[in-house]
């Protein structure tokens, strides 16, 4: 993992060192982010076709995206590992609720406390656990995120409801909301339900803006100088920079990136468990990211669209399904087909995940920007041969 | 020449392809509002209808969501007309016809719960949303039982609980479109407590080790009212994490504790490693206050025995149906469960075969799939042969009431599924409770 990770590191760090604030490349940054923000609000409409464009399932690209565009600032930028960014979904999600249960149902307080609870506990972990970089830096994140998860579950009952999970209840205070009519409120904005299809535009336009922000972060030169300090940092501490302020800063950020999303999650379904803190989860960004493109922009929402496409889609893929699929083969050959493909989806899902992540690791070490790229390159080529 | 050919055909291909695509997403784009003016996922004039199977296929009770989605694959033939109709022919009064639902064929869709409450409302979510079942059904957990029958009233689709045994379920989380047939703690602790006065006397000190989630808090609560009515003392009780693995750490205090009793409120994988640990630390052999020191398990079921081996023989617990019942109705699921799949039936199937095919019935009975209708078909049903005798949907609480078989790991099993006995069948009234004391509120019809 550690020698991936390195190795994806360094590649990335090369195409994240594409010269940065000339106006020729600010004006393809707008026509990407146009493009970007048009296909995201257009999610439903295209990803039909392949059974993914139901509302929990956009929602979910939508809030992963925020998610994995936020730790990139720390991972793609200033290259520290975070292997505990899940604490600070779990944080959002638990402040969200808290707000939803105690305050309004309304989603802007709810998402303003989830964003500002994981800043201030990202400040905590962040100040201890950057005192050491590298493999240090990544257990330190992970024991603190894993100490939360554990926290949650036992200690802090009173404040997470434990394994069973925070959840909204009829007799909530809602002091801004009055009281409650029959059943159990829904979220709302400013009186418009947030559940469904505008459950997912509440998130689209949340990761249109988590994106333009990330997008103006990475061309300002504070983004040059944490990708200075990925390519070394020791050397900028020799020339008198103190870098700890950068790297708390962009620490504190992403943390509030996964705020944001740990928020939005509870906006869409109102409630929180302790299994969004575990240790698999903050493993699970780091894949996005990696498998997307470390230091792109556009990379970590790829990778996050394709973790949890596998996660709900080929999940549910069992041997009827299968059997449909290969329904135009001769019987003996159907058969055949459905038992070999059988141990890669269903339960076995993330079996194909971990080849296509080996895949990836291998042969595009910049994910599949990368791919991308290449692609593009090639097709640029070609052109240009049949022109001249 | 050729070459020419195979292009356009090529871009012909391609073409056609694009139209398709557009042509099979746009009517299933336009369709879905006009589907949500009536209620979610109305079939319509479709010839058939979905139902969404959502169990635990990983995790520690992923042994019992296998068994569960055996027994809803089962019930799905039988509803559709095909196999030997198992329960439906002893389900009375029945109103299905064996032609599917309303004349529709049934289908299915599956999902992972993990036992976890995120993911399993991910997968209903995605079952409601993209598959369009019109009722979900399955789980092996209060906590995951708790967390989907909410959304199942935001969404308005009815869910069938599958194996579910905390008192919030059907107590202070019960929710107008959830239904329990399922037994609960506190009809467990009812169950019990006349067996272990009988067996155990009345001077006992009891030590809890409960899983540290919604069902394992009201078990433990449950048994504790009931031994402490029979004049028990609780030594302690102490919370484990589910999923635990090892639960050394945790029994190695009872032995200097003073118990003489060891109530493991755990379920599942769980349960089969702290018993096995119990029994391994020589708990069983002990003489503790001049008496044997005894073993409880509150929850039973086959599966867990079987994992637990040798180990269950002659430990006491409750189960809410059991393969060796000669009822005509239990007889006739065993016999076409195990001509399926080749072995008897758990608990957990039994309990989801017939939620299946009790929400079918409704649906008949209702003449509709219109959940406020089936839901008030459902309410107050009072139904007989589905191998726990005369049963009642109580209308107050969707909790089920009917007899709970007191259960002890047989000492000379006759072959590998024979591994608990019947000790009681304790009738419906001696575990019927008023559903006030449990507060909560059922919510609206529609939604």
């Amino acid at each position: 993992m550690s020698a991936a990770t390195v190795d994806t590191l360094r590649r990335g760090n090369a195409a994240a060192s594409v010269p940065a604030g000339d106006t020729a490349s600010s004006r393809s940054d707008h026509i990407k982010f146009a493009v970007f923000a048009i296909a995201v609000l257009t999610m439903p409409v295209w990803l039909s076709p392949i059974g993914a464009g139901y509302p929990d399932l956009v929602q979910k690209f939508a809030i992963f995206g925020i998610f994995a565009i936020g730790f990139n600032i720390l991972f793609g930028l200033t290259g520290y590992l975070s292997f505990g960014h899940a604490a600070f979904l779990g944080v959002g999600s638990y402040a969200a609720v808290w707000s939803f249960k105690l305050l309004t149902m309304n989603v802007v307080p709810a998402m303003i406390f989830g964003v500002l609870a994981s800043g201030v506990f990202a400040l905590l972990i962040g100040y201890v656990s950057l005192r050491r970089t590298g493999i240090y830096f990544s257990i330190l994140t992970l024991a603190f995120a894993q100490m939360s998860y554990n926290l949650a579950y036992s200690v802090l009952t009173p404040i997470t409801n434990g394994e069973t999970g925070l959840q909204l209840a009829l007799h909530d205070p809602r002091v801004l909301d009055g009281p409650a009519e029959a059943g159990l409120p829904t979220t709302t904005l400013f009186g418009m339900e947030t559940i469904g299809y505008p459950g997912f535009y509440v998130c689209a336009v949340m990761l249109i803006v988590a994106y333009y922000v990330a997008m103006r972060i990475t061309r300002s030169p504070f983004g040059m100088t944490l990708r200075a300090i990925k390519s070394n940092q020791n050397r900028m501490n020799y020339t008198g920079f103190n870098t700890r302020p950068y790297t708390l800063a962009a620490f504190v950020i992403s943390g509030m990136y996964a705020g944001l999303a740990g928020s939005l999650m509870a906006v869409v379904d109102p409630l929180a468990g302790a299994e969004r803190m575990q240790w698999t989860a903050s493993g699970e960004v780091v894949l996005m990211t990696i498998l997307g493109g470390t230091g792109t922009l556009l990379g970590p929402v790829l990778g996050a669209g394709i973790i949890k496409y596998f996660e709900n889609i080929f999940s549910a893929f069992n041997d009827q399904v299968l059997g449909r699929i290969f329904d135009f083969l001769p019987e003996v050959l159907q058969n055949l087909m459905v038992t070999l493909v059988h141990p890669f989806v269903g339960e076995g899902w993330h079996l194909t995940l971990g080849v296509v992540f080996m895949l990836i690791v291998i042969f595009l070490p910049g994910g599949v920007m990368e791919g991308i790229g290449r692609i593009s390159a090639r097709i640029s080529r070609s052109r240009s041969n049949r022109s001249s | 020449m050729t070459i020419f050919d195979r292009n356009v055909n090529r871009r012909r291909l391609l073409q056609g392809g694009v139209a398709v695509t557009a042509g099979l997403a746009a009517p299933n784009f336009f369709v879905k509002g006009a589907w949500a003016e009536e209620f979610r996922n109305n079939p319509g004039n479709a010839k058939s209808i979905k139902l969404g199977f959502n169990v635990p296929q990983t995790g520690a009770y992923a042994d019992e969501g296998a068994d569960e989605l055996r027994a809803y694959k089962l019930a799905v033939k039988h509803l559709n007309g095909e196999g030997d109709g198992g329960m439906m022919n002893t389900l009375k009064p029945s109103s299905l016809k064996g032609n599917g639902v309303l004349g529709k064929k049934v289908e299915y869709v599956t999902g992972d719960t993990q036992t976890k409450s995120d993911a399993a409302r991910a997968s209903a979510k995605r079952m409601i949303e993209k598959d369009g079942v019109i009722m979900f059904s399955g789980g092996s957990s209060s906590g995951v039982a708790v967390a989907v029958q909410s959304l199942a009233q935001e969404m308005g689709v009815i869910f069938m609980a599958g194996l579910t045994h905390s008192n919030d379920t059907t107590g202070k989380d019960k929710k107008r479109y959830g239904f329990r047939h399922f037994f609960n703690a506190y009809m467990s602790g009812a169950a019990l407590g006349p067996v272990l006065k009988e067996e155990m006397g009345t001077d006992r000190r009891a030590y809890h080790l409960t899983a540290d989630y919604t069902w394992g808090w009201t078990q433990e609560e449950s048994i504790k009212n009931t031994t402490e009515g029979l004049g028990w003392q609780t030594v302690n009780a102490v919370r484990t994490p589910l999923g635990a693995g090892d639960f050394s750490q945790y029994i190695t205090p009872v032995l200097n504790s003073g118990a003489d009793v060891l109530i493991l409120n755990h379920y599942g994988k769980d349960m089969v490693n702290s018993l096995t640990q119990a029994v391994q630390f020589g708990l069983r052999d002990k003489m503790v206050n001049g008496k044997k020191f005894e073993i409880i398990v509150p929850l039973y079921s086959r599966l867990m025995a079987q994992g637990a081996g040798e180990n269950v023989k002659g430990i006491l617990g409750t189960t809410n149906w059991h393969w060796s019942l000669k009822d005509e109705g239990s007889q006739a699921f065993v016999k076409s469960f195990g001509q399926e799949y080749g072995f008897p039936p758990s608990q957990a199937a039994h309990t989801c075969y017939v939620q299946a095919l009790l929400y079918a019935n409704a649906c008949e009975q209702a003449g509709t799939f219109y959940p406020p209708e089936v839901i008030k078909a459902l309410e107050g049903f009072e139904f007989d042969g589905m191998g726990n005798g005369p049963t009642l949907y109580r209308a107050e609480d969707h909790q089920c009431f009917k007899k709970v078989l007191v259960v002890r790991g047989n000492e000379n099993p006759t072959n590998q599924f024979d591994l608990l006995e019947v000790v009681k069948e304790v009738p419906r009234e001696a575990v019927t409770y008023d559903w006030k004391i449990f507060g909560g509120e059922l919510g609206p019809y529609k939604v």
